[in-house]
């Protein structure tokens, strides 16, 4: 059999990976709203707490860590072969599988089958691959309603508003705001909320689950995502906490899953590991309520129109970074994000990207490049304090990528043009000043000149920029009247060791 | 035992008082500290903020600078996190496998300053006297690059005077972060604001860490809002006889 290369993969911009301005003014808004940040403080917080006390539990965590990192590396090491086993497993069982290469392919194959099934509207299991692509709007152009059926999509869903976290997207809302929504918005989508609605978590409960159970009895078809596909059997795993996934991946006639290509593990024992990583790591459970698979069709038994959409989307452009492939491991757990002192400060929004937080500053932009600006400055978004790395079930060293992702944005403005921007000036002459050990006592001592910035409060309370970052809110010390090898030439002469 | 100090650039040139604390210290402790006068900076900066290609002469100069020296002791979690985690990658990043190896090998002999004196010198109680309310920043990379624990506590206990209050939500980072205080100022100062009413919420007069980076960044924030509260380096606090 001869080969041909066909050149590495590209990372592509579809979906909704990328907001429209750079992270630090996307973040302004949040920093500035009192209510998002007591909001997101006191959930993560909260989920902090429960999972780092069922973590505790374990007296293998490591191990799982460990083995959970390893099972996808292998994974990804042999995707090609292991993707094909997955079709012919799911096609052997009755199942058709559909291969998308970006998100646009994958919206027109679900637009597609849902129209061949007859149906006007979807109910949708919660799903982070078809919030990438932005499948509900595709269906929604074509005339085809799609319900978000999870608790807090639902709420994202009637707000009119955009996900917030991976795994709670409306953690930036709280009980009286969604209270608003339900009475405001419930009734034009379906089932309206009973009139007296208090903002008590059970009474908010019971209007959704009367709003949805319309949805789930009228609804043909189903649209979910998968946490995983195990590659020998051809089945399919959805990880849940509210029954609204078994009600769609059971009810329905036809049940189409979007999935990246990624999610797959090689057989049905590696999923033994995640199924202990993932709830722990995610809502802080020993075990979650609701874990539905299927494997294919089932005869006179539920869903009898199955489908899979194997999405790439970037995928393949990030597996060919080797710097950036550990992104992939990633089972979307949201560990990361409730631990990260940024999110804990900003919200979701402020990312652009589904994918939010510290796995979102590598995941996005190792998905679509670093063309877009607000893609490049993600990597930024962090103060590398690596809470993300020790929290992770996989094991993503996510300051390590960071750094990576950094180095190819600067390596790709210096390639884009000629004239070095002003930061690129500054640290190409920090970096020829520390070059040499004269050049840089010589600048130590310039440095002393500094002191007249400050000579009458004894601290400095305003610079020029680009440190004027620094004195809107800090002070800036005085720089000493002698640095330390000064001071040490001086009381001890020369101690150079040679 | 004969020492390095690798002061650090920042140290050197802004903090210089936490540099000669080490010196001090380490010479009333009864060893011998030397300075290669050659020394610069580890390349940190460049490094994290995406200019690794300027770094690799930084790094080359570290090692070439450090390789005659048995022990090396910097007053800085993060300049020692970045010789042991980033050094020899970012040698290898350039393909210069032998520099890697000539890094690794150095940053095996590379200390911070609680790691010397507990692990190494085998000492936590350094005879010092420091009589006022202190708090303890465990600064980031002290804490999750090299796990430096209570190291910092055990020193700080022994202290003669010395009242230690424990820090509510320690382990937050402070906002640093480098040029991602500059870069995204912002979000910077809203995890300093939470970081500055922890240390107030103690009561404290002074709180210390094992990175001036980090203290110049709390320090700054507690001096703009007229706190009165002081921030000094661990090696400070250990180097300090006052009172006795």
């Amino acid at each position: 059999m001869t080969s041909t290369f066909l050149g590495l993969p590209v990372a592509v911009d579809t979906g909704h990976l990328h907001g429209d301005r750079p992270f630090p003014q996307a973040a302004r808004a949040a920093l500035a709203n009192s209510q998002l940040r007591r909001n997101l403080g006191k959930a993560t917080t909260t989920i902090r707490e429960k999972r780092a006390s069922v973590v505790a539990e374990l007296p293998d965590w490591e191990q799982l860590r460990l083995a959970g990192a390893a099972i996808k590396d292998r994974t990804l090491a042999g995707l090609d072969r292991y993707l094909v086993q997955l079709e012919a497993a799911v096609t052997a069982r009755g199942g058709q599988v559909h291969w998308a290469r970006d998100g646009d392919e994958a919206n027109r194959i679900v637009t597609s089958l849902v129209r061949a099934a007859g149906a006007d509207e979807v109910v949708k299991v919660k799903s982070m691959a078809t919030q990438e692509i932005g499948l509900n709007e595709a269906l929604a152009a074509a005339g085809i309603a799609a319900w978000e059926t999870d608790l807090a999509e639902l709420i994202v869903q009637l707000g009119h508003d955009e996900p917030s976290h991976i795994l709670v997207p409306a953690i930036h809302r709280n009980r009286a705001e969604i209270r608003e929504i339900f009475l405001r918005e419930m009734g034009s989508a379906g089932v309206p909320a009973p009139e007296g609605l208090t903002d008590e978590p059970r009474a908010l409960a019971e209007a959704a689950r009367r709003h949805l159970r319309r949805k789930f009895l009228t609804a043909r078809v189903a649209v979910s995502g998968a946490n995983f596909a195990v590659a020998e059997t051809g089945t399919l795993a959805v990880f849940e906490s509210e029954g609204n996934g078994r009600m769609c991946l059971t009810l329905p006639e036809t049940l189409i899953t979007v999935m990246g290509i990624e999610k797959l593990v090689p057989t049905w024992r590696d999923l033994e590991v995640f199924l202990q990583l993932l709830p722990r790591s995610s809502t802080g459970e020993r075990m979650n309520p609701y874990t539905s698979m299927w494997t294919g069709v089932s005869p006179g038994d539920g869903p009898q129109q199955v489908h899979l959409v194997l999405l790439d989307n970037g995928r393949t452009a990030t597996l060919a970074d080797p710097n950036g492939r550990s992104a992939l491991r990633c089972i979307r757990c949201s560990a990361c994000l409730n631990v990260c002192p940024v999110y804990e400060r900003t919200g979701g929004h402020a990312y652009g990207s589904v994918y939010s937080g510290p796995i979102g500053a590598v995941l996005s932009p190792q998905l679509t490049g670093i063309a877009h600006p607000a893609s490049a400055s993600l990597p930024y978004a962090s103060s590398l304090c690596g809470a993300c790395y020790d929290a992770c079930p996989v094991r993503i060293d996510i300051p390590s990528m960071l750094v990576h992702l950094r180095t190819r944005v600067v390596e790709s403005k210096r390639d884009s043009s000629r004239v070095p921007g002003p930061e690129q000036a500054v640290m190409g002459a920090a970096a020829w000043t520390m070059a040499s050990p004269g050049r840089w006592a010589r600048a130590l001592r310039a440095g002393r000149l500094g002191r007249v910035l400050g000579r009458r409060r004894g601290r400095i309370t305003s610079l020029p920029p680009p440190p004027s970052g620094w004195t809107a809110s800090r002070d800036a010390p005085l720089p000493p009247t002698e640095t330390c090898r000064d001071w040490g030439a001086r009381t001890h002469g020369d101690r150079s060791p040679r | 035992m004969r020492i390095a100090l690798f002061v650090t650039c920042l140290v050197d040139g802004l903090v210089p008082a936490a540099g000669r604390a080490t010196v001090e210290l380490l010479e009333r402790l009864g060893h011998e500290v030397v300075f290669p006068a050659e020394q610069t900076c580890c390349g940190q900066m460049h490094i994290n903020t995406g200019y690794a290609r300027s770094a690799l002469g930084l790094v080359r100069r570290h090692v070439e600078v450090f390789e005659p020296c048995e022990a090396v002791v910097a007053p800085s979690g993060s300049c020692v996190g970045s010789v042991r985690h980033q050094h020899a990658m970012v040698a290898r990043q350039a393909g210069d496998e032998k520099l890697a190896a000539r890094a690794e090998a150095v940053a095996a002999r590379t200390y911070e300053l609680s790691e010397l004196l507990v692990d190494v010198l085998g000492v936590e109680d350094v005879g010092a006297s420091f009589p006022h309310r202190v708090t303890y920043h465990p600064t980031c990379h002290s804490l999750r690059l090299l796990r430096v624990g209570d190291r910092p506590l055990r020193l700080l206990r022994n202290v003669r005077g010395l009242e230690l209050v424990e820090l509510p939500g320690a382990e937050q980072c402070c906002g640093f972060g480098g040029t991602f205080a500059v870069k995204n100022a912002e979000t910077s100062t809203a995890m300093l604001a939470d970081k500055m009413r922890a240390v107030l919420d103690t009561r404290a007069e002074v709180c210390t860490a094992g990175d001036s980076s980090c203290l110049l960044h709390i320090g700054g924030g507690l001096s703009r809002l007229r706190t009165g509260v002081r921030t000094m380096h661990l090696a400070e606090i250990l180097a300090s006889r006052e009172g006795s």
